[in-house]
């Protein structure tokens, strides 16, 4: 049965967000027996109330709360308030994800010392290596049902798989299948396997795609040991005069200022929201905010080279059906810089409805050209390209100056530009994938720009040194020793593979610091 | 409040067309915008049914799909007329953005000029202005978030209570 903690319960540990790092951490140590309360921003809607409907899931899962954006990336032209599409809801981004679970490759936590010096990006290696990592991708992987691991078969493939691997084929790509997708295959863990409903991306209801939603966090409810709190938005962490944290203030349902007390404080609010937390909970001790003497809280953000692909044959793909992210080639993902920049990309086929296509396959246009190519969206084929991009101090969350929230706190502005060798990836990404569809005959293809951010890291990245970062090798800040960042935000430098996965694994592995650090009583 | 109908007009055919057409195809009576061919009308309340009838046709132009009929374009413009009757300032904009593309388009007004091309080389002239960006953003959901068009652009939507995609052609394609 779910827990209920007292708020003056300065025993527990508090997690901000409930996703894929917050609601696994909250699962992992209550299944240790640790008391946990998450605090959660959004509603609790389960998978039966999620909405095949992508306006309708829209205004029911996403994270719509005012952000400004600024720097040359075109979403901060055409959705200036609307960097991220990111999820406000129990289960965080975990409701919104494809599924895609790929580890990173090994260089990749390496990139200072594969890479070399770019400049203008600031490269760092993570202060963990793949090897140290491995153990906790298998169980992050065993914990999601990631097909293509422990027995599960892969997905079948759907139409618009079907034209992806024609045309990998065509032009000689090695690693194409259905993916690594923590989706049920099969059914296991008392839930459904995948019925090729199509609308991932607004919740599966049919529960056949991993979300802490319905795994971690009742399981971790069951323990006694776990409050999720909806409907509760964290304002400011507060701390003694030591220096550690003792609690949260959020605003509850009724917009009621409260304080949960807490023993430890770990942050899992994506990678806008925590960094603007920790700025927000700036004091006369912490005069930058909390955790930030390095000076890198909000800054290296990442968000992916992305941008998209779609195709139109003359005749009929119907890539909406099935599994909206339905495969993947991964040879473009490795690190060649013959190629005129470093890192790699992968291609993952990628679908929206009519409504979505409309709106994002290039945002302002009008006229013919534009409509014409929704004419034949049925004969349409899509892809996602996913790539590592540089991270720069100057790409960045800062607070507003003016702006403030509902509970009179400064809203976060998102500050980005490409650097050059996102731009060298993303245009050489866009011509393989429009040679990719002309070989299996497109008749017009379209290089479709970057969406609202779906992958937002590196804004509390993890150091070695206390200098360079903002949190250790656990995820625990550097200057607090009971404060701890749980999501993407820890991430040093991107990779080029989707961060979920790593995310997950990290909090496995964190959970186990964090218990053994209670036990021993250091924290 | 505007009311979208699709009932007979209660006017015969004739008695319509001798109230003067718009091109040939939607004809002003009263406060309705009314299409005689196709059975349906739209009643204005705050906007002059003019305006609306112009709003249908710049719709058009700005996202021309030739296999939807004007119907769905009065209804994805049907929310200005709603909106215009809240707040007078908004009137003020979409009356003016109006009253100014007639005047950029010659003695005819907008829907006076016979080929698309002609028109839309008028909406360039205006494309930056919050009048157009207004028109143009509430469209881009307003027209592709209705359940009826998606069929004409063989999207089916909703799967869910059919059971998903499984047994109903997730992987049939048969050309590749």
């Amino acid at each position: 049965m779910a827990a209920s903690f007292d708020l003056n319960n300065d025993g527990v540990v508090v997690i901000i967000g409930s996703g894929a790092g917050g609601g696994t951490l909250g699962n992992e140590l209550a299944q240790k027996g640790v008391d946990v309360v998450i605090l959660e921003a959004g509603a609790r809607h389960e998978y039966e109330d999620f909405i095949n409907d992508e306006w309708g899931s829209f205004a029911q899962l996403a994270w719509t709360d005012k952000r400004t954006t600024s720097g040359d990336w075109r979403v901060a032209k055409d959705f200036p308030n609307l960097p991220a599409w990111i999820v406000k809801s129990v289960g965080g981004s975990t409701t919104h994800w494809a599924g895609a679970s790929l580890r990173f490759q090994e260089h990749e936590f390496k990139t200072l010392s594969t890479y070399g010096k770019l400049e203008g990006a600031n490269l760092l290696d993570w202060p963990i290596t793949l090897a140290e990592m491995e153990p906790y991708y298998a169980k992050a992987e065993a914990k999601m049902g990631v097909t293509g691991t422990n027995d599960w078969p892969r997905l079948p493939g759907n139409n618009n798989f079907k034209v992806l691997k024609a045309g990998a084929d065509k032009l000689g790509y090695k690693e194409c299948h259905t993916g690594n997708m923590a989706i049920n295959s099969v059914e296991r863990d008392d839930r459904n396997s995948c019925q090729q409903t199509g609308f991932c991306f607004q919740g599966c209801k049919w529960g056949a795609k991993w979300s802490t939603l319905y795994t971690e966090i009742p399981k971790g409810e069951a323990t006694g040991h776990l409050e999720v709190r909806p409907n509760a938005m964290a304002i400011k962490i507060n701390h003694d005069a030591s220096g550690k944290v003792t609690g949260v203030v959020y605003a509850d349902k009724d917009g009621k200022l409260q304080e949960q007390k807490a023993r430890i404080v770990a942050v899992a609010g994506n990678s806008i929201e925590s960094p603007r937390l920790l700025l927000n909970s700036a004091s006369g001790k912490f005069p930058d905010g909390l955790a930030n003497s390095s000076g890198q809280v909000g800054k290296n953000y990442m968000r992916h080279t992305t941008g998209s692909v779609y195709a139109i044959f003359d005749k009929p793909v119907h890539m909406y059906r099935g599994t909206t992210m339905a495969g993947i080639i991964r040879d473009e993902a490795r690190h060649d810089p013959s190629r005129g920049f470093v890192g790699g990309y992968e291609f993952e086929t990628l679908s929206l409805g009519l409504p979505f296509m409309a709106a994002f396959l290039d945002p302002g246009a009008w006229g013919r050209s534009f409509t014409t190519a929704l004419d034949h969206y049925d004969h349409m084929a899509g892809l996602w390209i996913v790539g590592e991009d540089m991270p720069r101090a100057e790409n960045r969350i800062t607070l507003h100056a003016d702006e403030k929230d509902a509970h009179g706190m400064p809203i976060a502005d998102v500050h980005f530009d490409d650097h050059p060798n996102d731009t060298a990836m993303r245009n050489h990404a866009y011509k393989q994938a429009t040679a990719l569809y002309a070989a299996v005959g497109a008749t017009r293809t379209f290089p479709t720009p970057p969406y609202p951010s779906t992958h937002n890291l590196g804004t509390n990245r993890m150091s070695e040194k206390a200098a360079d970062g903002v949190v250790n090798k656990h995820g625990q800040a550097h200057d607090i020793k009971n404060l701890f960042v749980s999501d993407g935000s820890q991430f040093t430098t991107g990779a080029a593979e989707n961060p979920t996965l790593t995310i997950v694994s990290l909090a496995i592995r964190q959970a186990g610091y964090i218990a053994a650090q209670m036990s021993a009583k250091t924290i | 409040m505007v009311t979208i109908y699709d009932a007979k007009p209660g006017l015969s055919r004739r008695e319509l067309l001798k109230r003067g057409g718009i091109g040939a195809l939607l004809v002003i009576s009263g406060s309705a915008v009314i299409s005689p061919e196709h059975a349906w009308g739209l009643e204005t309340s705050a906007l002059k049914p003019e305006t609306m009838a112009t709003l249908i046709q710049m719709a058009r132009d700005i996202y021309p799909h030739d296999q939807v009929p004007d119907k769905y374009y009065a209804i994805a413009v049907k929310g200005h007329d709603e909106q215009a009757g809240k707040d007078a300032a908004y009137k003020a904009m979409i009356e003016d953005g109006i009253a100014d593309l007639d005047k950029k388009s010659g003695d005819g007004g907008y829907r006076g000029l016979g080929w698309e091309d002609q028109r839309v080389g008028v909406l360039k002239q205006i494309e930056a202005t919050p009048f157009f960006q207004a028109i143009r953003g509430g469209l881009v959901v307003s027209l592709y978030n209705q359940k009826e068009v998606w069929p004409i652009f063989g999207y089916e939507g909703e799967s869910y209570s059919k059971g998903g995609y499984i047994a109903r052609g997730f992987n049939d394609i048969e050309w590749l």
